[in-house]
This record gives structure tokens, C-alpha cells and sequence, in this order.
């Protein structure tokens, strides 16, 4: 066995580890930032190093080291490296645990690289409990009333769907007898269609996980978390939630269903159906809702799902094509990381005015593009990208998407989703309105500290060259999901 | 490698936004300067490009292409032809003659001119692009430039009239967007030029070609617009600012008809054949009714946005009519008319400006004090009317020849009949309403009131010399619209 393949986990739990002892014993805590940001560096450098080679399998199949992991993995450390630059401000108003919080991030960001590697059963338990129990700790950590509440939802329906989605792989296991996703495929391949119709578990197993899953991605019904835990915990945690988590999501979902219940045909056009309707459902719910709310980031939690349902368009498409068609799984892929730039970005600006403000009302963003020009410019950028409008990563994203789903017969869920960002649009203009039209409350200017800027600028730099030269990650995404085996 | 004409002109005005919005403390002297500058210049090169247009071959010319996105088969593509060359003049004329009449703006004119640049750019990037994503892309980044300028510096109702604009124009986009997607797919091609040449011989559709016809037809139809998409249209007119009733009546409706010809009738001319009758149906409608909701209208601005809807009307006659006098014709009129509406939303500007009222019961013997006003806007108001001599005449006669002498529809000689009573109640409301506001008795409340200073009589003329120019010798025009006619008269099998 090559240990060498998982260099990258074992750096970020190492760099995780020092962490932590180093909180005990310095004083300024800034140093911690720069830690975790090495770690974050370093194990972003053994990926980039991996990168482009053969699918390789290790610790007797249960991890698989694919371009298809290795996005994703980069992927979650650009995020992370975001997130904890735009905690600086935030976290160094904390008096205790700055350690702990900035190990938690590493930990949890361990954790979903996990899940985009794993292809057994047992294992894909084992990081997204991982990466859920960090979460749940970050979310609670401002110890305010509002932040308890959200840990202790986010826990409690959390435990749920971890309770529902180990009782699907158990009958997905009952009825396999295997756990490994290559040897479930075969497995599911040698039954007969009327085998599987006389004992529907196998199929109620799916289901069942699919719900498991659909709690991380923050599909509709299993959406009830979003806003309560959103609006609740600490800004960075809600940005990280709101895209790691559900990349994360979204990379577990693909392996598992593209490789264990690829084929036979029937079951995948099955499934896809299901994502189809979710999707439908996810993104008309989420927008609609949105609508009426005041707090910024609750709107953030709403539109958070609707853009799911969007993702799922992608899914849908992934289980309608044949499978050697890639497009719907690249395009799924290029969406992630564009949403992920994009709600950063959004998440970024958010956190540096309510630094100043105290308030996520979004009534008292009034006036902020006489107060903090590039701020609002720059929420306004990545508002204008979740509502897909060019020159923005969104516009490509949704084009990209939409066209693997017109191509395989899904023409009706594209209208419904081109019409949904129509309605999305009025109430992230909303917020734009608001920016620029209102008269401000006061003439102070909105400070932001460096990090908080750098990350910003990054962001919506991402933003824009998404959206006017995606070619070179399309390219990367093309080849993630082509590489993509098991 | 040849200079990229296109390119220039295109980003251009995107450059000069960008010097606009983000170089620190600029006076707004300077801020009115660069943007002339940067908008002047399109208009300099665009006029050489008219000079040195090649009028003997019906081709694609001054193109530009680069692989832009290999994964989804997008290229760079620009090119221009006769169809459109007007219509990139047309805008690079406009965009320089808004940034005169803008002068006097000084509420927050930093932004102001930003965003007026990046709609220009967004235009003259519409006109240009022929591959589906780069046309589709500059047709949705015109949206966020709408919707500032009309929020912030509008009147009335402004918040109400931008959202509105907004969402009717993304609904409108996001059927394109569909029609779009499924051309894509049936045809594996992104290219307008590579669509219309191999024509639908290889369409592997996943919806009917008349389906996707339609979703396409409906993005144009409510950006054009035509009855009963038009609703956004009076709002969004009566509450913009000056200068951006000037851009949205002269050269962002011209989008709707320059797609329905570039997009609709070349790749699918049989289908346009098809459905021409019922479409000049919808045409006849929006002269007539048009013209009819104009008659009663008491402000001056919401009569002029009215009687764009009646105008475009022509436009959709000529193209549905589908002769080539008809096409010519129609895209003659988007020209006229962008001229035309242009200079009356301006002269409307500087009566507001000036006599502080748009009501026409309010309003009366202006010519007194603005005799230069009452001048020019009588000939902008004659060119609307159709009188012979201005651009309007030139164009409206070829549309009714053209549509007249069609073979396509059967009976269209009675709709182009009842398409001529539209000019009668036109005349009917341009020539009561300029007898409202400029003639009868002088009143007092008028007294000082200015005419226009020397600024505005120099935009005023550009204006004037245009419509006479094209109205006398229309030829100038004809003979570049007929180059790219010609192509689309072939596929149409005529």
C-alpha cells in the first residue's frame, strides 16, 4: 500500500494537531491563522502533485485517489483557505478556543476530503460523521442563544438523517451482501429486474440514502435546518456550511450513485427521475420563501437551497445519460466551484459589514455603496453571479448545467429552473436595491481588515474569470469526471 | 493580422466605465470628458467601417474569431453585415450623443456614466456577436446597467418601473435561454453563421423546430415589443432618465427585431414562413392598438414610449412579410426609428428640463420661448408621421411596398391597409400634441423659460442631419441593409 496517496489528509490532520498544542503555548494568537494556512497550503500542493494521474485505490479499496477526489479535494482547501481568512476578524474577538475553532475548520475540511475519496459504505459513515460533528461544534460556537439553538437543531436532525442514511446502506448492504461501491454495481447488475420488484428493500435502501444525503446538501424536504442554522451561527461557519458542506454532498452523492447504481439503466433513469422532482421542488421552494425574508443571512439560507435545486438539475442529467456521457457530471462540477466562489464572496462582504453594522437585517444595508463602495460592488457581483446574470461564474455555471440537462430530455425541468431565476432575481435585487438606492444611516465607513480583503478579492476574481474564461476549468472538471472510476 | 475593428469598438466603452468607476477622484468635468471620448471614438470608427464596407458581396466582414470555451464548442466570434452595421451605427451614434445630453446630470455622475458606457458596450456587443453564448451573454449584461440607471436616476415610480423591466426582460431571456439550449443541442453548433448554412438538414431535435422557434420568437417579442408583451415598456420609458429613454427607444428595442431577423427567419425560414400570417396579425395589432393607447395619453413622455409600440409594429410587419423590400424596409425603420424616438425623447428631455412640466393639459405657446425646441421637435414629429424627406417616410414606404407585394402571406394587402391607418391616427397624435405643447395661447407661468443653449443645438443638428440625410437619399443606407438581406432571401427560397 502507496501511503504517499494520502499525504494530503495526513498533512491537514498533522497541521490540525500542532495547531491546537501551539494555542497552549503563544500568545499572539495571529500566528494560528498562519499555521492553519501552511496546512492548507501544503496539502493543496501534494494534491496539485497528484493531479492528472492514474485512478488508484487504497486501503483495500475503501479510499479511491481519482482526479475526481483530487477536485474535489482542492476544492475544499481553496474553500477552507477563504473561510479562514475571512474568520480573521471574527475570531480574533473571541477571548478563548481561537485554536480550537481553527483546528475544527481543518478538521472538518479533513473530513469532506475523506468523503469525496471514499467508495465503500462503512467509510463514507465514518467522514461524514467527521465532518458533521466539527460542524456542529463550529456552529454552536459564538455560546449565544441564537448559535446554541442552531448547534442543538443542526445536531438533533443531523443525527436523523445520519440514523437514516446508515439504515438505507444497511439494506443497500442487506441486499448486496458487499459494502464496496465497484462490488455492489456487480452485485446489483447480476439481479433480475423482477428479483429487485419482488423485494423492493434494495430500492427502499436507495431511497433511504438518498435522503441521508439530501440533508447535507440541503435538498427539499430535508431543508428545515438551513435558515435556523444559518442564520444562527457564526458568519464564516455559515459560509463554509453553505458551500463545503454541500459540495461535499454533492461529490458523495455522485460517486456513490454513478458508480453503485449506475446501471442497470432503468435503476439510474429511477433515480434521476427522483433528483429531477427534488430539484424542481428544491429550487421553487427555496426561491419562493426567500422572498419575504428580512435577515440577509436567512435569504442567504433560502437561496442556499434553491441553488441545490439547481444542482440537482445536474444529478438528474448524470442519471438520464449514458454513462459514458460526461457532461452532466462536469457541468456539476464547474457548478460547484462557481457557486462555491460565488457564496463566498457574497458570505466575505456580508461578514465585513456586519462587523461594523451588528445587524444581518437587510434593511440596514441601506446606503452601504456610499459607505463601502467596493464592499457592496462586490456583494453586488456575486448576487448578479447567483442570479446567473453575465459577466459572472453563474451565468456559465447555469448555461453549462442546463445544456447536459437539455441534451438528455430533461427540456421541461431546464424551463422551470430558467423561470426560477427570474424569481430569484427580485429578491437578490432586492438586496442590491437597498445598497445603492437607501439613504444611509450614518456617514461612517465600513472598515475591513486585510485578510477579509484579500479574501474578498480573490473571490470575486474567481467570480469573474469564471464567468468571462471558463474554458481551463471546464477543461478540469472535464477531466475530474472523466477519471471518475470504481 | 488585421486591426480589430470590432473589438475596439465593442470594449471601448467598457474601458472608459472601467477608468470611470475606478480611478479615485476624478471631477466630474473629467468624468463627462472620458466618456465622450471613449464613446466618440466607436462612433469614428464605426462610420470608417460604414466607408469602407465592401457593398458588392453579401457576407459576414471585419470578423473575429477565437476559441473562447472548447468544452461547449463557444467561440469569440464577431463579425458584422449589412443587417447589423446599421444598427452598430446607429448605437455608437446614439451612445456618444446621450453622454451630450447627459451633460447637466450631477447626481452621483460617477456611476451615472459607468453604467451608461457598459450598456453601450452591451448593445454594440449584441449586434456584433454570432455565436449564440457571446450574443446571449451581452444580451443578459444589459439588464444590471437598465436597472441602476432607470432606479436611481429616473422619476415617478422608478423602483416599480426597473424591477419590472428586469424581470419581464430575464423572462423574455429565460425562454431564449431554452430555445437556445435546444438549437445547441439539435444542431451540436454554437455558430449563427455555421446554424444558418447547414440549415435544420441535420436536427436531431429533442422538441419540435417550431418550439424552439417560438421560445426565441418570445424573448424578441418582448424586448421589441409586441402587443401584448409590451407593458414593461411605457413604465420603464416614462420613469428613465433622459438619455436612457434615448438608448432604450433607439437602440435596445432594435435587439428584439434585429434577433427575430438574424436568429428567427434565418435558421428557421421555413417555420417563419409558417407562421408569418399569424405573426403579422400580432403586427397589425400592435400598429393599431398601439397607436390608438398613444392618442389618449396626457404626459408627454408616456405618448412618445406609447407610440414606440405602434413603430415597432411596422418593424415586425416587414420582417414577417418577408420580401426583401419588406426585410429592407424593417430594418431601415429600426434605424429611422431609433433616430426619430431618440431625438423626440430628447427634445421631451429639455421641455421637462426647461418648463419643469410633461403635462400636456398643463403645457401650451412654448414657441414663444423655445422657438429652436418647437423647430426641431416638429421635424422629429413629422419624421415619426412618415412626411416625405425624413428617414421615417423612406422607411415606413418600403415596409408597406415590401409587405404589400408579398407573396408569402396570403391577404396581407389588407393588413398592410389597415397597417397604413396606423399612420393616420400618428399623424393624428404627433401633430395634437405639438400644437399642445408649442402653440395656442402664450402662458404666463412659461415666461423666461430658456431654449436650448449651444450644447444641445449641436446634438439637436447631428440628429436632424441625420433623418434628412437618410430621408433624401435612403440609398445610403439600402444598399448596405440589401448585402445582408440578400443571404436570408436565398434560405428563404425567394
Amino acid at each position: 500500500m502507496n501511503l504517499e496517496l494520502f499525504l494530503p489528509e495526513l498533512t491537514l490532520a498533522a497541521f490540525a494537531i500542532i495547531v491546537i498544542l501551539l494555542d497552549l503555548v503563544i500568545q499572539r494568537k495571529g500566528w494560528l491563522v498562519v499555521v492553519s494556512l501552511a496546512g492548507v497550503v501544503v496539502a493543496a500542493g501534494f494534491t496539485i502533485i497528484m493531479w492528472g494521474g492514474s485512478s488508484q485505490a487504497i486501503f483495500n479499496n475503501m479510499l479511491a485517489v481519482d482526479n475526481f477526489a483530487l477536485f474535489f479535494k482542492l476544492l475544499f482547501l481553496a474553500i477552507a483557505a477563504l473561510v479562514i481568512l475571512a474568520s480573521v476578524d471574527y475570531v480574533s474577538k473571541f477571548t478563548r478556543f481561537q485554536g480550537e475553532y481553527h483546528a475544527l475548520v481543518l478538521l472538518s475540511a479533513l473530513g469532506m476530503m475523506l468523503m469525496a475519496a471514499t467508495a465503500e459504505l462503512i467509510s463514507i459513515y465514518i467522514a461524514l460523521e467527521l465532518t458533521s460533528i466539527s460542524l456542529y461544534v463550529l456552529v454552536g460556537f459564538l455560546k449565544d442563544p441564537k448559535s446554541t439553538e442552531a448547534s442543538l437543531k443542526y445536531l438533533l436532525l443531523g443525527a436523523v438523517a445520519s440514523a437514516v442514511l446508515l439504515f438505507g446502506m444497511a439494506l443497500v448492504f442487506g441486499f448486496t451482501g458487499k459494502t464496496q461501491l465497484g462490488e455492489i454495481a456487480q452485485a446489483i447488475q447480476a439481479l433480475s429486474l423482477s428479483g429487485v420488484l419482488a423485494s423492493p428493500g434494495l430500492i427502499l435502501g436507495i431511497v433511504l440514502m438518498i435522503a441521508g444525503f439530501g440533508f447535507k446538501i440541503a435538498a427539499v424536504p430535508f431543508h428545515m435546518w438551513v435558515p435556523d442554522v444559518y442564520e444562527g451561527a457564526p458568519t464564516p461557519i455559515t459560509a463554509y456550511l453553505s458551500v463545503a458542506s454541500k459540495a461535499a454532498g454533492f461529490a458523495i452523492i455522485l460517486r456513490v450513485f454513478y458508480s453503485a447504481f449506475g446501471l442497470p439503466q432503468w435503476l439510474s433513469l429511477d433515480w434521476g427521475m427522483l433528483f429531477a422532482v427534488l430539484a424542481a421542488i428544491g429550487m421553487t421552494l427555496g426561491n419562493v420563501v426567500a422572498i419575504p425574508q428580512t435577515n440577509i443571512k436567512r435569504m442567504l439560507g433560502y437561496s442556499s437551497i434553491a441553488q441545490a435545486g439547481y444542482l440537482m438539475v445536474g444529478l438528474a442529467t448524470v442519471g438520464f445519460s449514458p454513462a459514458a456521457d460526461i457532461v452532466g457530471r462536469s457541468s456539476l462540477l464547474f457548478f460547484l466551484a462557481s457557486y462555491a466562489l460565488t457564496n463566498l464572496g457574497a458570505f466575505t462582504a456580508i461578514i465585513a459589514i456586519s462587523n461594523k453594522l451588528d445587524s444581518d437585517l437587510i434593511q440596514d444595508y441601506s446606503g452601504m455603496g456610499k459607505r463601502a463602495p467596493l464592499l457592496a460592488l462586490a456583494l453586488t457581483l456575486c448576487l448578479i453571479s447567483l442570479i446567473g446574470l453575465p459577466p459572472a461564474a453563474g451565468f456559465m455555471a447555469k448555461f453549462y448545467i442546463f445544456s447536459g440537462a437539455v441534451q438528455h430530455g430533461l427540456l421541461w425541468l431546464v424551463v422551470i429552473a430558467v423561470i426560477n431565476s427570474v424569481i430569484s432575481a427580485y429578491y437578490y435585487l432586492r438586496v442590491v436595491k437597498v445598497m445603492w438606492l437607501g439613504e444611509p444611516a450614518s456617514e461612517e465607513k465600513v472598515p475591513s481588515s486585510g485578510a477579509l480583503r484579500l479574501a474578498l478579492s480573490l473571490s470575486c476574481l474567481g467570480v469573474l474569470l469564471l464567468g468571462i474564461i471558463p474554458g481551463y476549468i471546464m477543461k478540469l472538471a472535464e477531466v475530474a469526471a472523466k477519471m471518475f472510476v470504481f | 493580422m488585421d486591426f480589430n475593428y470590432l473589438t475596439t469598438i465593442i470594449f471601448l466603452p467598457l474601458a472608459g466605465a472601467i477608468i470611470v468607476a475606478f480611478v479615485p477622484n476624478l471631477h466630474h468635468k473629467v468624468i463627462k470628458w472620458i466618456s465622450a471620448i471613449f464613446t466618440f471614438v466607436p462612433l469614428a470608427l464605426s462610420i470608417y467601417l460604414f466607408a469602407i464596407f465592401d457593398r458588392s458581396v453579401g457576407a459576414i466582414q471585419f470578423e473575429e474569431k477565437l476559441s473562447w470555451i472548447p468544452t461547449i464548442n463557444a467561440h469569440y466570434h464577431l463579425g458584422v453585415d449589412g443587417l447589423s452595421l446599421p444598427l452598430v451605427i446607429l448605437m455608437t451614434f446614439l451612445g456618444f450623443l446621450v453622454v451630450l445630453i447627459s451633460w447637466k446630470i450631477d447626481l452621483r455622475p460617477r456611476e451615472y456614466f459607468a453604467w451608461l458606457l457598459l450598456l453601450e458596450t452591451s448593445i454594440l456587443g449584441v449586434f456584433c456577436s454570432l455565436d449564440l453564448l457571446l450574443f446571449f451573454l451581452f444580451w443578459e449584461i444589459e439588464v444590471i446597467p437598465m436597472y441602476f440607471l432607470i432606479s436611481i436616476w429616473g422619476t415617478g415610480r422608478k423602483e416599480y418601473s426597473a424591477i419590472k423591466y428586469v424581470v419581464y426582460t430575464l423572462f423574455g431571456s429565460a425562454m431564449m435561454l431554452a430555445g437556445i439550449l435546444s438549437l445547441y443541442f439539435a444542431t451540436g453548433s454554437l455558430s449563427m453563421v455555421d446554424i444558418a448554412q447547414t440549415g435544420l438538414a441535420t436536427f436531431t431535435a429533442v422538441i419540435p423546430v417550431a418550439a424552439i422557434f417560438f421560445l426565441l420568437l418570445t424573448g424578441f417579442a418582448i424586448k421589441l415589443p409586441v402587443f401584448p408583451l409590451h407593458t414593461w415598456l411605457p413604465d420603464a420609458h416614462t420613469d428613465a432618465p433622459t438619455a436612457v429613454s434615448v438608448v432604450l427607444a433607439g437602440a435596445l428595442l432594435k435587439m428584439g427585431g434585429y434577433g427575430m431577423i438574424r436568429l428567427c427567419v434565418t435558421i428557421f425560414p421555413q417555420v417563419a414562413q409558417q407562421y408569418a400570417p399569424l405573426l403579422v396579425a400580432f403586427a397589425i395589432v400592435s400598429v393599431l392598438y398601439g397607436a390608438a393607447v398613444t392618442l389618449r395619453q396626457t404626459d408627454l413622455k408616456r405618448l412618445i414610449a406609447y407610440s414606440s409600440i405602434s413603430h415597432m409594429g411596422y418593424v415586425l410587419l416587414g420582417i414577417f412579410a418577408l420580401g426583401q423590400v419588406s426585410l429592407v424596409g424593417a430594418t431601415l425603420q429600426m434605424f429611422s426609428h431609433g433616430i426619430i424616438t431618440g431625438l423626440l425623447f430628447a427634445m421631451v428631455g429639455l421641455v421637462m428640463h426647461n418648463a419643469g412640466e410633461r403635462d400636456l393639459r398643463k403645457l401650451g405657446g412654448l414657441v414663444r420661448q423655445m422657438p429652436i425646441i418647437a423647430v426641431v421637435f416638429s421635424i422629429a414629429g413629422l419624421g415619426a408621421l412618415g412626411l416625405p424627406t425624413t428617414s421615417g417616410f423612406a422607411a415606413e414606404f418600403l415596409v408597406f411596398v415590401g409587405s404589400f407585394t408579398s407573396t408569402v402571406v396570403s391577404g396581407i394587402q389588407v393588413y398592410t391597409i389597415l397597417g397604413v391607418l396606423g399612420i393616420v391616427i400618428t399623424a393624428g397624435y404627433i401633430l395634437w400634441m405639438l400644437q399642445r405643447v408649442f402653440y395656442g395661447p402664450v402662458l404666463e407661468k412659461f415666461n423666461g423659460v430658456k431654449d436650448a443653449d449651444i450644447l444641445e443645438r449641436v446634438y439637436m443638428f447631428a440628429f436632424v442631419a441625420v433623418i434628412m440625410l437618410v430621408g433624401i437619399y435612403p440609398a445610403i443606407l439600402t444598399d448596405v441593409i440589401k448585402t445582408g438581406i440578400m443571404p436570408i432571401m436565398g434560405l428563404l427560397g425567394a
